[in-house]
């Protein structure tokens, strides 16, 4: 197994805490010193930098939110004048706002690193030829993939984004080995291969890719490898963080958390950090950020965070895939609810076609849940036996996933219906009156 | 094919007020005839079966109107009018084991029986056969 900062990388976790909790008092002097924001942040709780002495006291820091970015906009953040500056990136922003991300050298290198790190833990090295299928430009996807894969060495091919004859035809003609790129767009590719009579096993060298810049689930990398041969890594990032950070090693057993660049915090909706695997809003503290601070920032995405030692050998905490954003939290019966949950359900029952549909109604205040699935039509039995037992099996997993019970109805093969964009998964008709 | 196997329709439509209603239509509207039917429905959808003329070309009309239709084989055993007629083919069932997973009566013209649907059909012919059971042939209904 390669690495890139093997020392680092292997770290035992107590002193990868020492180095979090010195990096993270030497960040809060450097920014209370340099930040009005931040100067004001930590005053309002009667917080000096050096007061930090452990994380519990650290977790006294109010959050930093995206509207703080927005009200701050465009550089208001920033603690360093724009001669210092190397690169501007700007984000569209989900929310329409765009927020803009300066860059000191010393940003971009620690974000290559980060990057180089976990391309080499994937199995990327001077041996591969890149294809970056990323958008270049304002977005941070495509340099900074970019700049990871040249740092280890590889063949950077930058097509960026679109034109997918070209890119296929380029898949061909060189030694490509790995795609950097959407997975929706890693499918369109496999589509419109199967339409050209191409096979990318046998047609093209490329075996592995990274996929990210959108939510994607493990059925969906299954169903890439079964298609493609085509290894998929998974990647986590923002471009407040920097951009695309972290990534999966050969082990796909989740992100790997630089723990010198990033403290990361999983809470409850107390504000009370989750126990290890659990899941609850993430809090990003970056450790060597220059050009501009993110201090206990609220990325508004929800996971969970193990420091249980990788099957690579690596010691830093370990993110899984992102299983929603807060904004797509359901409260129901008090629990926490995401449909991404109900989503990687459907896809582990093979008899089950990948649409669904949430509905929610109470009574005398009592919550009730339906989800609605579609039977795959290869699954189609009069045998009541067999469909029977489907639908309890749905149900029984959704209970041990959710810890909520559900209905679940089983709906014919092409009954539910289909959207075109993105889907429209819950109806909420809970009334309060 | 087998001259005792049997062609059913197993129509499926979710469970909503007024399905039936629609199929039945269509049945109608495809001049379908049905000649024995049953209605089954579990908590997620109801099921029409039903033994019609032709079930083939039948079928592919009802496909053609969007119904989602699947054909199924069943074994059709000859029962007459008086007590104790179901007591020789169910044991020589049983005793060949062979279960019986679902069944409904048919009263013709010509004959009248019990439709059944079972894991093995093949076998289970050879088994009521071999019992002496008389059996329907699929071109007697």
């Amino acid at each position: 197994m390669p690495f890139w900062n093997r020392e680092l990388e292997t770290m035992p976790r107590e002193d990868l805490e020492k180095m979090q909790l010195s990096l993270l008092r030497r960040e809060l002097r450097t920014m209370y010193d340099a930040s009005p924001f931040i100067h004001d942040k930590l005053r309002s709780v009667n917080l000096l930098p050096e007061d930090i002495d452990s994380f519990a006291k650290f977790r006294q820091v109010p959050f930093m939110v995206k509207t703080d970015l927005r009200d701050n906009y465009p550089d208001k953040l920033f603690v360093r004048p724009y001669d210092d500056l190397v690169r501007v990136h700007v984000s569209s922003g989900t929310t329409g706002h765009p927020t803009v991300v300066g860059y000191t050298q010393k940003d971009i290198d620690n974000w290559t690193e980060s990057l180089a790190r976990g391309m080499t833990s994937f199995g990327l090295s001077r041996k591969d030829v890149f294809q970056n299928m990323h958008g270049y430009g304002l977005f941070t996807g495509g340099l900074g993939a970019h700049y990871g894969a040249e740092r280890v060495g590889a063949t950077v091919l930058p097509t960026g984004v679109g034109n997918t004859d070209r890119q296929i035809q380029l898949m061909q003609d060189l030694p490509v080995t790995c795609l950097a790129g959407t997975p929706s767009y890693m499918f369109h590719i496999a589509d419109v291969c199967d339409q050209k009579g191409l096979d990318i096993r046998r047609d093209t060298k490329v075996r592995m890719a990274l996929a990210g810049g959108e939510p994607w689930s493990e059925s969906m990398r299954d169903k890439l490898y079964q298609r493609t041969g085509i290894k998929a890594y998974s990647c986590y990032g923002a471009s407040e963080f920097y951009g695309p950070m972290f990534l999966e090693c050969t082990e796909q057993q989740g992100t790997h958390v630089w723990a010198d660049l990033c403290y990361m915090e999983i809470l409850d909706k107390d504000g009370n950090p989750c126990a290890d695997g659990e899941r609850g809003q993430i809090v990003v503290t970056m450790l060597q950020k220059e050009a501009f601070p993110l201090i206990r920032y609220k990325i508004n995405d929800v996971s969970s965070l193990t420091w249980e030692k990788c099957g690579c050998g690596r010691t830093h905490p370990r993110l899984a895939r992102i299983s929603g954003r807060m904004d797509d939290m359901l409260v129901v019966r008090g629990i926490n609810v995401f449909p991404s949950q109900i989503e990687s359900v459907i896809g582990e029952m093979p008899f089950l076609a990948p649409f669904y549909h949430i509905t929610l109604t109470n009574e005398r205040y009592m919550d009730r849940m339906v989800v609605d699935v579609e039977l795959d039509e290869h699954y189609l039995t009069d045998d009541m036996n067999k469909i029977n037992a489907y639908s309890a099996q749905i149900q029984a997993r959704l209970k041990e996933i959710l810890n909520l019970k559900t209905v679940v109805q089983l709906n014919l093969p092409g009954t539910l219906e289909r959207f075109e964009g993105k889907a429209k998964h819950v109806t909420d008709n809970r009334s309060y009156d | 094919m087998n001259e005792y196997i049997i062609t059913q329709l197993s129509i499926f439509v979710n469970n909503v007020p007024g399905k039936l209603a629609a199929v039945a239509k269509t049945l109608k509207d495809c001049n379908v005839n049905m000649k024995a039917c049953n209605l089954a429905e579990s908590t997620e959808f109801g099921i029409l079966r039903a033994i019609v003329e032709d079930p083939d070309q039948s079928c592919e009309k009802l496909q053609a109107k969007g119904l989602i239709v699947r054909k199924t084989q069943l074994i059709g055993i000859k029962i007459t009018d008086v007590p104790g007629s179901l007591y020789g083919p169910a044991k020589a069932l049983g005793d060949g084991g062979i279960n019986i997973e679902y069944g409904y009566a048919f009263t013709g013209k010509k004959v009248e029986g019990l439709f059944i649907r079972v894991d093995d059909p093949e076998k289970a012919i050879t088994v009521l056969q071999q019992a002496g059971i008389a059996l329907i042939r699929a071109a007697e209904i």
